[in-house]
């Protein structure tokens, strides 16, 4: 295995193109590390952490933010303006591993890793964050929604590298929340995650985004649920549409963590719950 | 505990030991264990921390296959590979073993038949582990796949595929399915009678999954065996005596060719009673003529090592409405993966020993199943027992409108109550931990909504087993103690704790070591509680053999009769006015001189103790449910257990908090899960779920002492009871917060969801 430490995306990406066989960028680690002492050792592996920049964390000319590739989770919790802003992007980035794992874990590597379940995509999807993709064919802005393919696979083309990621400005009376499933407290993959990200005009809910994790081969966007709550002050009716239409969504699998009929059934009780704490959230904020 | 053939579990009412009852110096303090600073500061050397010079790496090939017959094997493309300098498979290893040595080699590598999803086909070692993984790759076996079993009810239904033809014993019911291999029944009193006189006789159904001990360590050792046929083993075990036995048996060579030394353990509890790799890399090492370390991944650790059996159970109890037990009845089936030996009758025997009965019977069946082989869990086939047993009793409670804790007492066993399973009971503590429960806040404590509380109790055996210790007396008149049982627990402070009470010394003048198979003489496992216990014994008598020899120096300078001389504060002394007027001799004065007053001093004492008193537990417990995703979190644990007398009583609330956190991952979320394959699923620390340290409350305990009259201070043993009740009282706290009953573990939140939503079908 060859190990290679580049000091811009555009030396990366050129690395990239000129090695053979399998191919890594190396974010965290707590993904990739782990697998290759499973035995999955790829041939040439690109280290991102030394790119100046990828440790930084920045407002962005329109009011957003721009999050280096390197940016840990401890690093994004502690952050205090993202914290208000994107509190469940934050709460979701939080939850993945534990105090060790957040030291290096980023959320970058959460979604190039492309796991269904992974915890901080669908409240990026709901946030309707971006990522910047630099390739041999040049930069292009993607949304976080149209990464994964599937299980374990994604839709950057070969050579191309996520150089960051931008969260866009928060909405005026806008909240966000994410919340998970697992049978323990913590160390332990979601059976079913969901984030919703709204905002408000007085009592009444104007724009919504739902997305659900391991409900599919990738996190989706559940518009169904989404327009359950427009228009709605969040009565139960509202409630009880949004929890329909989030148990419909995908098409989940019977597996060793879950039958399809619990992950449906789990689907609906957090989009209820976490719809309550994002609409709690968004009626706080200026 | 082992599972023994013809060894008899004793009650411990034939020894009369217990003749100290204090007041104790240093027993019953909590001074810090000697292997402390070692293992915070990463100095302790655990398994896989042992290196030789020229030291190979060995992997072992396993099979892909739940039960497949083992064509061919073709090693010629591994052996060719540079690098690699042995391969072994099965005509490594000795021929014409019988009984349970042939089961362990036939476990260690497959012979003619791979039997479960894991077996050990062939292994390699190599100049480097990426090597020997490689060369795993180029070793050709050729499987005819087989159809396979790995439920215990299946396995003993007609038409079951048969995993091996006339394994069974004799004594098996007629009309048993081939895989039924062994049977127990014992009781007395007639049942039927005893159903007829209750006023209501409660009749269940339950079902356990395997779980698998969780140790952090994985088995690790690293052998060596020279051109003179004699080797030696490092290894993390909880009883090398035992490896080197097996190890000798299935090389083919004898005991003393074998040196065993064990290095510190990362968890056991059961589960490191037998060998896996051992005898894998001593073949290797035989056969490369150079030191082979082998590592086991964790992977391979849940595959091929030994977890529990899982069960499926029947219980049947009658009540009068007073709460008197009538009568009790139990039929219990366990696997034990693909050889015979689950330890069913343990099951069967632990069921009702809590109660007085004057009817009772229970059945075991010992069932074989393309699974690992089950080795040892803490107290062995107790827990899903009293999982059974205490939900019944605990239903039977609420029909009948009776407090749950007032019922186990009217019930409960006591000194002369002739115990379920045979003996008759010598004095026991059982009703004290009851008394204790009932006494602790915690039992009167509120609850809220969608919370519940659960009681249960549990019995183990506890055990002796062949025990020697040597403690040798240092010419500065410090100690120096050799034991051969791994400590896993804490034991080495509990035997300087024990030996400074004897001697009169300081704690910390002591030192114990955990001496190798060649310095010591045989030593049972570190297994059914019976370290502190029997070790402990031990290290009292030693330290007493040691004592009479410090006296006779003493005598000798003095010239008077040892009689004269008694043994005090660490020092000899005149027994009174008669016996002259001398100066104390202290333990360093003694033994400053020793060489020139009769040679060296040490104490020595070797036995098999066989007062291991007996053990109960009561268990509190408050669960909330979440009734939308059927979610529980354990809210508040209180252990209350009988230790006889607690030597160290941190170390002894240790265990109690261990047994309780290990037996609520097996009550909530731990299990093996097969797939129609009969592959395991969830072979990892990810989807095998364990309770992490956020998942437990801060588990309290109550330390209840009634001496056992088996050792001299009233020890019992204390590892194991506490993972007998934790099933059972979970179960009971998850049910009364349901409001519905459930009787198979693991009680994962959709199993929880589905049982409420029957309910509620039922209603509507
Ligand atoms: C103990 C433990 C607990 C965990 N718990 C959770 C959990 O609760 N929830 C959860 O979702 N995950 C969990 N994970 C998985 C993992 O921590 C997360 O997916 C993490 O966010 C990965 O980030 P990383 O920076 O470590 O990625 P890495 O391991 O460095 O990379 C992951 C993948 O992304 C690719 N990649 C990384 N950066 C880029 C880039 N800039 N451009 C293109 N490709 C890139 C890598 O090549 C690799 O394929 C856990 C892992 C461990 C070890």
């Amino acid at each position: 295995m060859q190990y290679l430490k580049p000091a811009s995306f555009e030396e990366a990406v050129a690395m990239a193109g000129e090695a053979h066989g399998d191919v890594r960028f190396l974010a965290g680690g707590t993904d990739l590390l782990v697998r290759m002492r499973m035995g999955a050792v790829p041939d040439v592996l690109i280290d991102l952490k030394h790119i100046p920049g990828v440790y930084d964390i920045e407002r962005t000319e329109n009011g957003g933010w721009r999050i280096g590739v390197a940016v840990p989770g401890a690093e994004l919790t502690e952050h205090a303006g993202l914290r208000a802003d994107w509190p469940g992007v934050v709460e979701a980035v939080g939850l993945i591993g534990s105090t060790q794992v957040q030291g290096r874990a980023t959320p970058v590597g959460n979604l190039a890793n492309a796991s269904p379940a992974a915890d901080s995509v669908p409240a990026l999807i709901a946030a309707g964050a971006e990522v910047e993709v630099l390739g041999p064919g040049g930069r292009r802005r993607v949304a976080v929604g149209d990464i994964p393919a599937g299980p374990g696979r994604t839709r950057l083309a070969q050579g191309e590298v996520i150089s960051a990621l931008y969260l866009p400005p928060r909405a005026a009376h806008g909240g966000d929340a994410y919340q998970r499933f697992i049978p323990r407290t913590e160390m332990d993959i979601a059976v079913v995650g969901c984030a919703v990200s709204l905002s408000r005009d007085g009592n009444v809910i104007t724009e919504a985004r739902v997305a659900l994790g391991a409900m599919a081969p990738t996190a989706l966007m559940v518009e169904e649920a989404a327009s359950a709550l427009v228009g709605t002050t969040l009565g139960e009716e509202a409630l009880e549409a949004l929890s329909e239409a989030a148990s419909a969504a995908g098409r989940p699998i019977d597996d060793k963590r879950g039958t399809a009929k619990f992950r449906r059934h789990v689907a609906g009780v957090l989009a209820r719950r976490v719809a309550l704490v994002a609409y709690e959230r968004a009626g706080d904020a200026k | 505990m082992a599972l023994d053939e013809g060894k008899d579990v004793k009650g411990g009412h034939d020894a009369r030991e217990y003749d100290h009852q204090g007041p104790f110096r240093h027993v019953g303090t909590r001074p810090d264990r000697p292997d402390g600073v070692d293992k915070v500061t990463g100095r302790a050397h655990f398994g896989a921390d042992a290196y030789a010079p020229g030291m190979l790496h060995a992997a072992i090939l396993r099979s892909p296959h739940a039960h497949a017959r083992i064509l061919k094997i073709d090693t010629s493309r591994a052996e060719a590979l540079e690098g690699v300098k042995a391969v072994v498979t099965r005509a490594d290893f000795a021929e014409g073993l019988e009984g349970e040595d042939w089961n362990i080699l036939e476990n260690i590598m497959a012979g003619e038949k791979a039997l479960y999803d894991g077996h050990a086909v062939a292994a390699v070692a190599a100049t480097s582990k990426f090597i020997a993984r490689d060369a795993l790759a180029l070793i050709e076996v050729e499987y005819e796949i087989l159809p396979h079993v790995t439920d215990v009810d299946e396995a003993m239904q007609p038409g079951a595929p048969v995993i091996r033809e006339g394994a069974a014993e004799p004594g098996l019911p007629e009309g048993m399915h081939p895989n039924v291999v062994r049977y127990h029944e014992s009781g007395h009193g007639d049942v039927e009678a005893g159903f007829a006189e209750a006023d209501l006789v409660i009749q269940r159904h339950f079902a356990t999954e395997a779980t698998h001990q969780g140790y952090i360590e994985p088995h690790a050792c690293l052998a060596q065996m020279g051109p003179d046929g004699r080797g030696d083993l490092w290894c993390t075990t909880q009883g090398h005596w035992n490896v080197q036995k097996l190890c000798a048996s299935l090389l083919g060579v004898e005991a003393s060719a074998i040196r065993v030394t064990a290095s510190e353990i990362g968890g056991g509890f059961g589960g490191k009673t037998t060998v896996f790799i051992e005898p894998v890399a001593m073949a290797l090492a035989r056969k490369s003529g150079r030191p082979v370390k082998l590592v086991m991944s964790r992977e391979e650790v849940f595959r091929a090592s030994g977890p529990t059996s899982s069960a499926s159970m029947d219980v049947r109890i009658g009540m009068k409405k007073d709460g008197t037990m009538t009568a009790a009845e139990g039929t219990f089936r366990l696997q034990g993966g693909a050889f015979p030996y689950a330890p069913m009758e343990f099951t069967a025997m632990c069921a009702f020993a809590c109660y007085d009965l004057k009817h009772v019977r229970q059945r075991g069946f010992d069932v074989m199943t393309n699974r690992p082989k089950q080795a040892a869990y803490r107290a062995p086939g107790s827990p899903m027992a009293a999982f059974a047993v205490e939900s019944v009793v605990d239903e039977l409670c609420q029909k009948l409108g009776l407090d749950p804790i007032e019922v186990r007492l009217k019930n409960a066993a006591r000194e002369g109550t002739r115990a379920s399973y045979g003996p008759t009971y010598p004095r026991i503590g059982l009703v004290e931990t009851l008394e204790a429960a009932r006494a602790h806040p915690h039992y009167s404590a509120p609850l809220g909504p969608n919370q519940g509380r659960g009681i249960a109790c549990g019995f183990w055996f506890n055990y002796g087993g062949e025990t020697s210790v040597t403690l040798a007396l240092s010419m500065d008149g410090t100690v120096q103690i050799a034991v051969g049982t791994p400590d896993i627990g804490g034991s080495r402070a509990s035997m300087a704790l024990m030996a400074a009470e004897e001697l009169g010394i300081p704690y910390e003048d002591i030192r114990v070591t955990i001496a190798d198979t060649a310095s010591l003489g045989f030593n049972e496992i570190s297994h059914g509680s019976r370290v502190t216990y029997a070790s402990g014994l031990a290290v009292i008598k030693a330290a007493r053999d040691a004592k009479r020899k410090l006296i006779a120096r003493a005598a000798d300078k003095w010239g008077i009769d040892p009689e004269a001389v008694e043994w005090r504060d660490g020092a000899a002394w005149p027994a009174g006015d008669n016996a002259g007027s001398f100066e104390p001799l202290t333990i360093r004065e003694i033994c400053a001189e020793m060489g020139a007053t009769g040679g060296p001093i040490a104490g020595h004492y070797e036995a098999t103790p066989e007062g291991a008193g007996v053990s109960f537990a009561t268990h509190i417990v408050d669960a909330e449910l979440d009734p939308e995703t059927g979610k529980v979190t354990i809210l508040r644990y209180t252990v209350v257990q009988d230790a006889g007398k607690a030597v160290h009583p941190s170390y002894v609330e240790g265990q109690f908090q261990g047994g309780a956190a290990q037996g609520i991952g097996w009550a909530l979320n731990e299990e093996y899960i097969y797939g129609e394959d009969g592959r395991l699923q969830n072979p990892g620390f990810l989807d095998y779920r364990i309770p992490v340290a956020s998942d437990l409350p801060m588990i309290d305990t109550v330390i209840v002492e009634v001496p056992n009259p088996g050792h001299p201070y009233g020890v019992r043993g204390v590892g194991e009871t506490s993972i007998c009740p934790p099933l059972a009282a979970v179960a009971n706290a998850v049910s009364n917060a349901a409001g519905v009953r459930l009787r198979q573990l693991p009680m994962r939140p959709a199993r929880i969801l589905e049982a409420l939503e029957a309910q509620t079908d039922g209603e509507g």
